[in-house]
């Protein structure tokens, strides 16, 4: 297939015919490109726009700002993130701050940690050979991956019991360790793609310059498998900004993340729909902003690992 | 753990050092066994202090972790000065198991014991031991049986997802303008989180009154556009939610399938005179195949976890026909308080994923060892 431009001169005198069949093509093509396009950003469109709206603009369904209504700063003000409130004191704003504070501490601080212990184990496995009792590295690598199947259902009334004991119950470092085990898989199973796909003979030139084993892998591979890791790093921060169930269930006051506050918020009788709408888009967003700058990096990530 | 199992074989590429000094060999051993007697005594003075045979301990459980911390580190120092070149070698791997084993394995055996519990946290007796009757239980519960009814229509619908996700895929790999713009736009559902699409599409966008979904689905002349109002359309509103959020993953996954393959195959097939439906089913699908079942295992998997939106929008109603086992599970949690029945239902519905895996695996192995 060719672009519009370069289609059309070689065919045009000999097969009207065929031209048209090409036309057609494109035209289906890009009709399905942008409905799902339409598809993919309606929502956010009217998630953003609702927040500026007042109760009559929802009612009415306004859809388009300026033209069919005023732009108001309604939703915003509730949250005490309007121009006008901005600077005095706000109790909402008071709370969504520190939600917003515990996601961020909960999702960066456990993607950071499960990116250390994936890249390690990931390294291991991809470079040695282990033997632990029946365990070869395959089997090390599927013990590791079969921690994905686990239904957070199962894993939750047991950390509830035991992180009482351990008094972690409604803190950042107990949302830490669990979003550590959710992601940890994931990150194995990219980061061992990824030093795969590095030449062993870097290690061995590594070596014969009379570096030791973790030295080779700190300076020669780790600043080589950077694509990879910005990958995983994505993926996990996706995962832990948006996790609900164990967030739900372990945290009450303290360390309460946004998806706990959005719910609880939606669950209230006679909600607002223009705060709604601004919450809802604070909480989405940072990864939005993530997803459009940093797209290619989890493009490139996944790319060694499903081309395998 | 200490004893030897846990040996780095030779590696491809470097020869271990020669083999380490028999004091040296001491020293580690020690280490290793002091640590470990040390981390038993806490452990063992903890457990006496908690069921109240004495009365010296800790307040809680806090000292125990400190200790699993610090007995890991001494494992690793352990097996470095033990083995040398292999021991650093086994400390790659060593952090990850440490972790699983602490925060997987063991508590999921602790919740098998919970499972054998009654133990209602509203109920002032506490846990008592109760055998097999949860299992029993749960044998009659319709609620709970309905729910897993629904998630066979659930995973059977990850197969619609992944149809519609190759067709973007393909869409993005043919020769189109701005293909960097549809790939971030198509990427972006996967960034939300399920409990604000819950709010944005669920709770806003089909509101029957003034959402535009349901205008325009009463421009379209279904004069009574209640998304979650009977049983199928419910599901289907529910599924479609997810699919919008999980769809862009499986794409991203088969572009880059597609982006790896070499394109004289598909060249190959244009000169043979296949026309593009034919050079796809018989050339590019083939070949996309184990990538395909690599992601609708991943998906499934995923898919098996689904709640967020259905606690969220739903609850698992109407009539339960959009529950998932772990939206009713959450209940059984949240309302009833019912601890040592809800683990037991969610341990029963591990081992069927766990089987339910399994044969998929297989499956997929025959499969395609006959297409190759």
């Amino acid at each position: 297939m060719a672009t519009f431009t370069s289609a059309s001169k070689p065919v045009r005198k000999h097969h009207p015919a065929a031209r048209a069949k090409r036309i057609l093509g494109r035209v289906l093509i890009y009709g399905a490109l942008l409905f799902w396009a339409f598809v993919c950003l309606f929502p956010i469109y009217w998630t953003i726009t609702t927040s500026f709206k007042s109760a009559v603009d929802v009612t009415q369904g306004h859809l388009i700002p300026w033209l069919d209504f005023q732009p108001d700063w309604k939703g915003w003000r509730s949250l005490g993130l309007s121009p006008d409130t901005i600077f005095g004191t706000s109790t909402s704003r008071a709370e969504f701050g520190s939600r917003f504070a515990n996601s961020i501490v909960t999702s960066v601080g456990a993607s950071v940690l499960a990116l250390i212990l994936g890249s390690l184990a990931a390294y291991g496995l991809s470079r040695f050979r282990y033997k632990f009792a029946w365990m070869r590295n395959d089997d090390i690598l599927f013990f590791f991956m079969s921690q994905l199947i686990l239904p957070p259902v199962v894993l939750a009334l047991p950390f509830l019991v035991l992180y009482k004991a351990l008094s972690l119950l409604d803190t950042r470092f107990g949302l830490i360790l669990l979003y550590t085990l959710t992601v940890l898989p994931i990150v194995i199973w990219i980061m061992r793609d990824q030093f795969n796909s590095i030449p062993i003979e870097l290690d061995e030139a590594a070596f014969v310059d009379g570096l030791s084993t973790w030295g080779a892998f700190i300076r020669i591979v780790l600043p080589l498998s950077v694509p990879g890791m910005a990958a995983a790093f994505i993926l996990s921060l996706v995962l832990c900004w948006n996790e609900y169930f164990f967030a739900a269930l372990l945290t009450s006051t303290d360390a309460k993340t946004l998806p706990v506050m959005v719910a609880s918020q939606t669950g209230s009788q006679g909600i607002n729909w223009w705060s709604m709408a601004a919450l809802s888009t604070a909480a989405i967003a940072p990864l939005v902003i993530v997803g459009i700058f940093l797209e290619r990096y989890i493009v490139s990530g996944l790319t060694t690992g499903a081309g395998k | 753990m200490q004893n030897s199992s846990l040996a780095t074989d030779a590696g491809h590429h470097k020869p271990a050092s020669p083999r380490v000094a028999g004091s040296r060999k001491n020293v580690g051993r020690a280490v290793v066994i002091l640590a470990s007697l040390a981390f038993l005594v806490l452990l063992l003075i903890q457990i006496l202090y908690t069921t109240g045979a004495t009365t010296s301990g800790f307040a809680d459980w806090r000292p125990i972790l400190a200790a699993y911390l610090f007995w890991a580190v001494a494992i690793g120092v352990g097996q470095v000065v033990i083995r040398g070149e292999r021991g650093l070698r086994a400390l790659f791997l060593l952090p990850a198991v440490f972790f699983t084993v602490a925060v997987v394995i063991f508590p999921t055996l602790f919740g098998i014991y919970i499972a054998s519990l009654d133990w209602n946290l509203s109920s002032l007796e506490g846990p008592r031991f109760y055998g097999f009757n949860n299992l029993i239980g749960l044998f009659h519960d319709t609620y709970y049986w309905n729910a897993l009814g629904n998630m066979i229509f659930y995973t059977a619908a990850v197969l619609g997802e992944y149809a519609v996700a190759f067709g973007l895929a393909l869409l993005l790999n043919a020769e189109i303008r701005a293909r960097k713009f549809f790939r971030v736009v198509f990427l972006l559902p996967m960034m939300l989180s399920p409990v604000a699409v819950s709010w944005m599409i669920g709770k806003s966008l089909m509101e029957y009154r003034f959402g535009p979904a349901a205008t325009l689905a009463r421009y379209l002349g279904w004069e009574n556009p209640a998304f979650f109002a009977s049983p199928w359309m419910a599901w289907l509103s529910i599924q479609a939610m997810d699919a919008w959020v999980s769809i862009p993953f499986i794409m991203i996954i088969l572009l880059a399938g597609l982006q790896a393959m070499p394109k004289e195959v598909q060249e190959a097939a244009k000169v043979d005179g296949a026309n593009g439906w034919q050079a796809f089913w018989h050339v590019t699908f083939p070949i996309m195949l184990p990538v395909s079942i690599t992601v609708l295992i991943i998906r499934i998997i995923f898919k098996l976890k689904l709640a967020d939106i259905v606690i969220n929008v739903t609850a698992g109603g109407p009539g339960g026909a959009t529950d998932t086992v772990s939206s009713f599970i959450y209940r059984v949690y949240r309302d009833r308080s019912n601890v040592g029945y809800g683990t037991g239902l969610a341990i029963f519905y591990l081992l069927l994923i766990i089987a339910l895996l399994t044969i998929l695996l297989r499956l997929s192995n025959r499969w395609t060892q006959k297409v190759e």
